[in-house]
């Protein structure tokens, strides 16, 4: 167990540190900081002394060096904007984007899955259909575009709810719905095929035959074994907690990781950029290892995994 | 598209039937729609009569109890008939909690005793494995502990040995035998092969295309065939003794059941056909008391 | 005469891994153990045996389609070269091998014309119009109808697949066909289209078929020698009628034996203890003897050569004689 949770670790920690370099050399081959804080008509002894003072001035790969040096210190460099440390300035936006975030991920498996459970036990019937239709375009239609409507009907038309903002309890509650509904529109699906799929399998018949209640040939036949497929995507929105709210925040000017990554780009705030990537990196990978021991779990044909079959 | 044309069927107590045709033939179909195992979509009409109690139409509450403790099933695939996240021991406790209201420390040792019964050495361990873990003839041996828990008047083996190696079939086959000596429990067992249904069952019926053709005790079936189909399966066999002989095949392919012909459905590929075979389906006939032929021609 | 394809001292090896993931161990697989054969021009070779016995993998290294780890494959004389090679491509036109499951061995979405002439496009052999009539001659060869060269693989039967198959396999006019449980797929009325097909071709053509199948009664219609497997290892070989009529050693009487059929319900069978054994767990000694009720001290440690019998056939059993 020790060797594989080490194996594990060593292969997140590499995912990491390519991360980490690939966002690095790419932003600083992308484009000039200086030109972005200063201005692009500052004069150029300023922009000199700004360069010198961030160590632009150096070669690429020795300012990756120092990076990493440091950052394995616990030090992400500063913001070029207000000199504050990066990861306090992003750790101070987490909880704001957990609080869309994650009410929202609970929407998305309150209604996703029941609803794909619902709809794959009652196959081709009217619910079943109407399911499908809203879910195809709960992940078709844009985020963003869902936003606007949604602030159209709630907001201009009915003024229940703020367009914008987080000054009010009831701010989070479109962001919140935004996320909610297209997350629960791919669960439902993912889970309908998966119970579509298990529901066609032998041992369900088999099940059957033996005399138990269909209700319990579900519950305790079928359900555990869709679980296992549904998992995987539950576990990529586990994954995107952090960060899959850029456009969310954006469009309701939520003051999250997403709109600081936003404008951390558009300023070239380099270390704040990284500080960003390392976390959503770190969010994307955990939540991998996670969703392996939650496999393994819940399949022991991956459990104990022999040279039997052939 | 109709699987089933009118299936008459009747197995006595303690009885062992085979029934024997070729694939989408209904062998199986028939008692799926007997156990109301079909699923909604499935219309199925008749009377399925056990004990004088019709089960066509019955409420599935109903259904629910005559299955696994009156009929029953066990399948082609024994590895994927048994839930791969469960352990043995659980699904064989699920069936005695709903058959005998087992629990707890008597249902393990019940579990164990059935396990002991299918000749599973080590039954004690066996019973926290997980179906993957055995082969696939062990798993078939679970498959029948746990149609035992019910303790059923019949038990309808659907290909039980189909998926398994010659010399595992014959342990299978073997299995069945002596449980259903000293259990007094009638067997259906469906298959292809004539031989495993030949060692195994005194009555045979053999179909085609969802009708039964020939209804008769296993001796005549071998020794005098009436149907020209049942010939036909016959001399397309060879053997494993005696003089090499030149396999007489059944000439074209069985017909797709949504495209049968308006007559006897085998006379496309019958050498025997004359122009009433065309004309409507061959209604059984009996030839003597206990052998039934549906042929014009037999 | 030098054999259409010898086969000496052929083995396989796999290292696999036992137990889960991260403690298992290495261990070796014998899948295929010093397995050698002969089949001449024009005749038939049974392989038998029960699921992971080797007869499969026999018949991919036969091909070259799995590297051997020890042994020779020759054909016409000639040492099979490495697959990929030109000349490996070369001498993989003079055999050809047919699977069990037709449809999965076909491509869907071409017709069937399109896929039996694709051998002689793939070789760029003839003219396109010689092409097509050579695939018209076949598809009469193997039984079927003009109107089928333009249908798609699934509108047609499974036995009518088969005859794709075949017909696509002898394009390229090979010497010899191997054939993995050709006919396991198909519905017994059709088994035997299928085999009187592969006989009359084989008249007709001269083939050589290496026939491998689980079923000991259509083996001994189409062989002219049996080969009997288990645990990678041949066990006995011989003429089939005498093979299956008075089997020698214990595997093959027990294999005759479980064979149901209607004359064999009066008769005693010998049920083997136990199931064939992991590959990877070859019991030391004979691989057969912890389910032989004929073993002895001897068969537990020293392994039986496969030896000559009075009567002319082959067997691996220190007993042979006795239990006879």
């Amino acid at each position: 167990m020790l060797r594989y949770l080490a194996g594990r670790l060593l292969r997140a920690i590499l995912t990491i540190f390519l991360v980490i370099a690939f966002v690095f050399f790419v932003l600083h081959l992308s484009g000039d900081p200086a030109m972005m804080i200063l201005s692009a008509d500052a004069p150029p002894e300023a922009i000199k002394a700004f360069r010198e003072a961030w160590g632009l001035d150096r070669p690429v790969w020795e300012q990756f060096l120092a990076y990493l040096f440091h950052a394995l210190q616990g030090d992400f460099g500063n913001s070029m904007r207000d000199g504050r440390p990066a990861m306090q300035l992003v750790l101070e936006r987490v909880p704001s984007t957990l609080a869309i975030t994650v009410p929202a991920f609970a929407l998305k498996l309150l209604i996703g899955i029941p609803a794909g459970i619902y709809a794959a036990l009652h196959r081709n019937s009217l619910a079943d259909r109407l399911t499908m239709m809203i879910s195809v375009a709960g992940f078709t239609v844009p985020s963003f575009v869902l936003a606007l409507v949604l602030v159209l009907v709630f907001s201009v038309q009915l003024g229940w709810l703020p367009s914008a903002g987080s000054d009010k309890p009831t701010s989070a509650i479109l962001p919140i719905v935004t996320l909610g509904v297209a997350g629960a529109a791919i669960l439902a699906r993912f889970t309908r095929s998966a119970m579509l799929e298990v529901l066609g399998q032998p041992y369900i018949r088999a099940a059957s035959a033996k005399g138990l209640q269909w209700r319990k040939v579900v519950v305790e036949h079928a359900l555990p074994n869709a679980a296992i497929p549904t998992t995987t995507i539950v576990g990529f929105m586990v994954g995107t907690l952090i960060a899959g709210a850029v456009v969310v925040e954006s469009v309701f000017a939520w003051p999250g990781i997403g709109r600081l990554l936003v404008s951390a780009v558009s300023n070239r705030d380099l270390a704040v950029v990284q500080a960003i990537l390392l976390l959503v990196a770190t969010t994307m990978v955990t939540a991998n290892i996670i969703v392996d021991f939650v496999y393994g779990w819940l399949d022991p044909r991956l459990r104990r995994g022999g040279t039997r079959g052939r | 598209m109709r699987a089933l044309h009118g299936i008459d069927l009747e197995v006595r107590r303690g009885e062992a039937l085979g029934l024997v045709g070729e694939s989408g033939c209904g062998k199986s179909v028939t008692w799926l729609a007997a156990l109301g195992l079909l699923g909604s979509r499935a219309r199925v009409g008749g009377a399925v009569r056990l004990e004088g109690r019709d089960l066509v139409g019955t409420p599935v509450a109903e259904l629910e109890r005559v299955r696994g403790r009156h009929i029953a099933m066990i399948f082609q695939d024994p590895s994927s008939s048994l839930n791969p996240v469960h352990r043995i021991g659980r699904q064989l406790g699920e069936a005695l909690k709903l058959h005998r209201g087992l629990d707890g420390g008597a249902a393990e040792a019940e579990a164990r005793r059935l396990l002991d019964r299918v000749h599973i050495a080590d039954a004690q361990r066996r019973l926290g494995d997980y179906p993957h873990e055995l082969s696939g003839g062990m798993n078939q041996r679970v498959m029948i502990a746990m149609a035992l828990a019910g303790q059923p008047d019949l038990l309808v083996a659907d290909e039980p040995t189909t998926a398994l190696d010659a010399t595992v079939q014959a342990q299978i086959l073997e299995l069945l035998g002596e449980i259903r000596r000293d259990s007094g429990m009638a067997l259906v067992l469906i298959s292809h092969d004539l031989g495993v249904v030949a060692e195994n069952t005194d009555r045979v019926c053999v179909m085609y295309a969802g009708r039964i053709v020939e209804d008769a005790p296993i001796d005549t079936v071998f020794e005098a065939p009436a149907h020209p189909y049942t010939k036909g399966l016959l001399a397309a066999l060879p053997e494993l003794d005696g003089a090499r002989r030149v396999l007489t095949p059944i000439a074209g392919v069985v017909p797709e059941p949504w495209n049968l012909p308006k007559g006897c459905s085998f006379a496309p590929r019958c050498d025997r056909r004359v122009d009433a075979c065309e004309a409507a389906p061959p209604l059984p006939t009996l030839r003597e008391a206990d052998h039934r032929v549906a042929c014009i021609r037999a | 005469m030098t054999a259409l394809l010898e086969v000496s001292n052929l083995s396989r090896v796999y290292e696999v891994r036992r137990g889960a993931w991260p403690f298992g161990r290495q261990a070796t697989l014998h899948a295929v153990d010093g397995v050698s054969f002969e089949l001449p021009a024009g005749r038939t070779l049974g392989l038998v045996g029960e699921s992971g016995c080797g007869k499969t993998t026999t018949a991919k290294l036969v091909l070259g389609l799995v590297p051997v780890t020890g042994g020779e494959v020759r054909i016409g004389g000639e040492s099979l070269p490495a697959a990929g090679t030109p000349s490996w491509r070369a001498l993989r036109r003079r055999m050809q091998m047919v699977y069990q499951d037709p449809l999965g061995a076909l491509d869907r979405r071409l017709s069937v014309g399109r896929q039996v002439m694709e051998p002689l496009a793939i070789h760029d052999i003839g003219k396109p119009a010689e092409r097509l009539d050579k695939a018209l001659a076949m598809l009469d060869a193997v039984g079927l109808a003009q109107h089928h060269f333009d249908r798609f693989p699934h509108e047609l039967s499974g036995g009518q697949r088969q005859r794709i198959v075949l017909a696509r396999a002898l394009m390229l006019d090979p010497q010899l066909l191997v054939c993995d449980e050709p006919i396991s797929a198909l519905d017994v009325s059709i088994q035997a289209q299928v085999v009187n097909l592969l006989l009359a071709l084989q008249q007709k053509l001269g083939l050589a078929y290496l026939f491998i199948s689980h079923d000991l009664r259509m083996v001994r219609q189409v062989s002219h020698e049996v080969a009997v497997m288990y645990l990678g290892r041949i066990v006995e070989q011989g003429d089939p009628d005498r093979l299956f009529a008075t089997p020698a050693h214990p595997y093959t009487q027990a294999l005759v034996s479980a064979i149901p059929t209607h004359a064999r319900a009066k008769r005693q069978r010998v049920v083997l203890p136990g199931e064939p054994p992991n590959p990877v767990d070859r019991p030391a000694g004979c691989a057969f003897h912890p389910r032989c009720r004929h073993a002895t001290t001897r068969c537990r440690v020293e392994a039986p050569a496969l030896r000559i019998l009075a009567d002319g056939r082959r067997a691996a059993c220190h007993n042979a004689e006795q239990i006879a």
